[in-house]
């Protein structure tokens, strides 16, 4: 398939004008005969809703949480960013776009990742003006920080909960909206399949979770903000509930999957305890400003942290990375904590975990300091662990925290499905191989105030979307898939609970397809996970019945669609011989074990098509141009 | 460790509940709770049984979907803390903690410790934002805001919506809930146009969805797992008086309640 990402013609910094005087206006109205579909309330499903509800259209927003405001956008901690150079430090449009790339491996589309610089100013506009409380200096004007590594401070934030403030804005944006008549919203509803007729994208299959219900909505569009698929390795920073569904279900109807192996690995989260470990606690990485990395240099010491002098300490990032040190990017972090794990000098009684301590700096800057600026994150360490970082060294651990692959969207963020929309972390387009911290939530953002709104109204005027209804045999049929589909998971019966398959594709995943790959784990990997997806389809065991409220039904249809993702994960991470960002492959790695890229034959998006259930993906090559910001080997030594 | 947990199962809203008691004698002092309710439930999976049905998703304190009663404590004795970070070391061995769902006319159940919460939307819908559109913002810097105005917005803004005020009220009210979003934007400048009819409408809103009126008795502070503090309770009261001294010659329609999840109705 021949990929056309519609980039416009002509300099980067007007691609973006340019595009939108070219796209066809919907008459106002016109606008409310529109009927539209969102299928998520986050970042970038709320904004979106809201947006194209105060625009006149008429718009069903979906949720699987009880609220839309429980999204899982709400647990971004550090802040966003924004070329807003207020610090008038040498920020730019320009320099955001440049570092974005840069820090994404030259693994991201320009055009889409200047937009996103662009659009970052109007960002904090938007949210200051609904009432988001940043941060603020005492003269009244607005607050930044230097965060991830970077070298100008853009970064807003209201203390360690952006992610809740700006999610708040949306929602309230929302709920205004839902006031206005203009969006439906539809909690505790989870979407089961999509509509495609005539090859367009004209509505979805959804599953009330409290009566069990299902039901057909036609839209003249949709658009999927349904976020990542980090849960397939079963343990991460996600929500319990983040899944795959809408995407994946998408996928097999024939929107292109794109660059699922570009997953990221959070360098700082409270190491896995034991077995009944459910998921993973962020500990934001602006702690490693202040925080010095460390294990102990001979294996197995046993000895609790102060009784280990310092000549027998091994500060392995600041040793491997001397200008650097501490602050290297995400990806370079976690694999050297994995690096001297493997060896055998981890810390804590799992022997996964470095410590991140804190001393030096309380030594330096006065406990005071060091409490004002980390307070709530080293409560809530010391409510989880049990220990006062304030006078033990933390422990620390990477886990799996976003993903930047997802279905591939053009310059409209229009999937290769016409009529199929996709926003936020569910989209592949920004963040090529790496995102830099504080940039998920500048892309949500991004994607839903000040995108969609223009693109899929291009759509309607251009496309021109028939009339039907719910009675058309492609609606019934999709209706009848998805019922089907529930009825043999509940008829299985077997003997393994949905959680237990889940785990073990989660081991199976981050021990193959973690922090580093190679090839023969890879092809152990994708034959493990076709024989675990044959046996959940024998042996699972779901019990209570389809017609109320059942979690883990839900549960199970989202680790069924899990078990195929993560086989399509590990068949991209194969394809791709080399090492970029997160995806390391140790065949490819520099002498001094740096991860070694290959542009000369790798510097494409793979975008995988669905070709059937026991058949081999097809992998779409979509090019990478550089025009702008030329590709060169990160450095951070 | 062993504990017993004593849960309120009901399958939905029409069935009768009850209480059903489990031992568990393998408990880690490091797992939260909520943990130690998905080991149960494994077990109860593996049985055959139905698992304990409970509200949760980010598991990091913020996202606000869990919470129930722990032997008659919102979010279980820790203060400040919800019930999916509250670790199992809080508790003896031997305990016996009894879990119930919040209790509230405006919260109808939905199944066993879940409950409806979407009361809470419609206060936000009736009135909890600013009425901006998308794009049409003056630059972010060009209204000064001073630090301290700024944070005692944040301390209100910080509401995570779990219902735990309300479950720990003995008049089951939402005044901790809907005081702290009138707090949070009549304190900002961007709030004040319609400060007025803000705390009108959503107080209207909270008591046509059946929420009990406030008597400043304090439970909900003490439970809150933001601390919400008592002065957005007087904020509100405030807001309310002056707004409804101005208006007091309109109409204030509230958004009908809905209880069920028919087609008509979600």
């Amino acid at each position: 398939m021949r990929l056309d990402a519609k980039i416009p013609a002509g300099p980067i910094d007007q691609a973006w004008d340019t595009a939108r005087f070219e796209m066809k206006l919907v008459n106002p109205a016109n606008k409310r005969r529109h009927t539209l579909i969102v299928v998520g309330s986050g970042l970038a499903g709320a904004s979106a809703a809201a947006t194209l509800g105060e625009l006149g259209y008429n718009v069903f927003c979906f949720c699987f949480q009880d609220s839309p405001r429980r999204a899982h956008s709400i647990a971004a901690q550090g802040g966003i960013n924004a070329a807003k150079n207020y610090q008038n430090d040498g920020d730019s449009i320009y320099r955001l776009f440049y570092d974005t790339v840069k820090g994404g491996d030259f693994r991201s589309r320009e055009a889409n990742v200047y937009r996103l610089a662009q659009n970052s100013v109007r960002i904090i506009d938007q949210c200051v003006a609904q009432g988001v409380p940043f941060a603020r200096e005492y003269g009244g004007s607005l607050e930044n920080r230097s965060f991830g590594g970077a070298q100008v401070s853009r970064t807003f934030y209201a203390r360690g909960q952006t992610g809740q403030q700006l999610l708040l804005g949306a929602y309230q944006a929302l709920e205004r909206q839902v006031d206005a008549g203009q969006v439906k919203m539809f909690p505790r509803t989870e979407m089961l399949d999509l509509i495609v007729i005539d090859g367009r994208a004209r509505g979805i299959v959804a599953r009330n979770l409290v009566t069990g219900r299902l039901t057909i909505h036609i839209a003249d569009a949709v658009i999927l903000a349904s976020g990542g698929y980090g849960n397939v390795y079963y343990l991460s920073t996600n929500a319990k509930g983040s899944n795959a569904t809408a995407i994946w279900r998408a996928h097999k109807r024939g929107a292109l999957f794109a660059n699922p192996c570009f997953t990221q690995i959070h360098p700082t989260c409270i190491p896995v305890s034991g077995d009944y470990q459910s998921k993973l606690t962020l500990m934001s990485e602006s702690l490693r400003n202040d925080g010095r990395i460390w294990v102990p240099k001979r294996k197995g010491d046993g000895r609790s942290p102060d009784q280990i002098p310092e000549e027998e300490r091994d500060y392995y990032l600041e040793r491997r990375y001397p200008s650097f040190g501490n602050l290297v990017p995400r990806d370079v972090a976690s694999r050297n904590a994995k690096a001297v794990c493997d060896e055998g000098r981890g810390v804590g009684t799992t022997g996964l975990g470095v410590y991140l301590d804190l001393a030096e700096a309380i030594t330096r800057l006065g406990v005071g300091t060091i409490r004002e600026r980390y307070g709530n994150l080293l409560d809530m360490y010391q409510r989880i662990t049990d220990e006062d970082p304030y006078k033990v060294p933390m422990r620390i651990y990477p886990a799996i925290h976003y993903t930047m692959g997802g279905l591939w969207v053009d310059y409209h963020l229009q999937s290769t499905i016409p009529g199929l929309f996709v926003l936020g972390e569910a989209n592949f387009s920004d963040h090529g191989a790496n995102r830099l911290g504080a940039s998920a939530l500048m892309q949500g953002l991004s994607d839903g105030y000040f995108i969609i709104p223009y693109t899929v109204g291009n759509y309607l005027t251009t496309e021109k979307p028939m009339k039907l209804d719910e009675s058309h045999p492609e609606a019934q049929a999709a209706l009848k898939g998805a019922g089907q589909r529930l009825k043999r998971l509940l008829e299985i019966k077997g003997k393994r609970t949905v959680d237990s398959f889940h785990r073990e594709l989660g081991k199976i995943m981050w021990n193959d397809c973690g922090m580093s790959r190679n090839a023969t784990g890879l092809n152990n990997a994708i034959g493990q996970i076709c024989a675990l997806r044959e046996e959940f389809w024998q042996n699972v065991t779901i019990p209570g019945s389809g017609d109320d409220l059942n979690q883990s039904l839900e549960r199970a249809g989202r680790v069924a669609d899990f078990l195929e993702l993560g086989e399509l994960i590990c068949i991209d991470a194969l394809e791709r011989n080399e090492s970029c960002g997160g995806h390391f492959r140790e065949e490819y790695q520099t002498t001094d074990g740096e991860a070694q890229r290959n542009d000369e034959n790798y510097s494409y998006v793979a975008a995988w098509s669905y070709t059937g259930a026991d058949s081999r993906p097809e992998l779409n090559r979509e090019p990478l141009a550089f025009a702008y910001a030329h590709p060169s080997q990160r450095s951070y030594k | 460790m062993k504990l017993t947990l004593t849960i309120w199962r009901q399958r939905d809203r029409a069935a009768k509940g009850r209480f059903v008691s489990y031992r568990l004698d393998d408990v880690n002092p490091e797992m939260s709770m909520l943990e130690c309710l998905d080991v149960l439930n494994e077990n109860l999976s593996e049985r055959g049984e139905e698992p304990v049905a409970f509200e949760h998703d980010c598991r990091e304190g913020i996202c606000g979907s869990c919470g129930f009663m722990i032997s008659g404590i919102a979010h279980g004795p820790l203060p400040a803390t919800t019930v999916c970070q509250l670790t199992m070391r809080h508790f003896k061995d031997g305990d016996e903690l009894v879990l119930e769902p919040w209790r509230s006319k405006s919260f109808p159940l939905v199944k066993d410790l879940i409950v409806d919460r979407r009361s809470l939307d419609r206060i936000v819908q009736a009135g909890g934002y600013v009425s901006v559109s998308t794009g049409n913002t003056p630059d972010g810097n060009a209204l000064p805001i001073g630090k301290d105005i700024a944070d005692r917005a944040m301390d209100a803004a910080a509401c995570i919506g779990c219902g735990a005020c309300v479950a720990a009220c003995p008049n089951g009210s939402a005044a901790l809930f809907t005081g702290a979003k009138i707090a949070h934007l009549g304190l900002l400048p961007q709030g004040q146009p319609e400060r007025d009819e803000r705390a009108v409408r959503m107080v209207a809103q909270m008591n046509a969805e059946g929420f009990g009126g406030c008597t400043n008795i304090g439970e909900c502070v003490a439970v809150c797992p933001k601390q919400i503090s008592p002065e957005v309770l007087a904020r509100m009261n405030l807001d309310y008086l002056v707004g409804s001294w101005k208006h007091r010659h309109g109409t204030v329609t509230a958004i009908s309640p809905i209880i069920g999840w028919g087609p008509d109705e979600t």
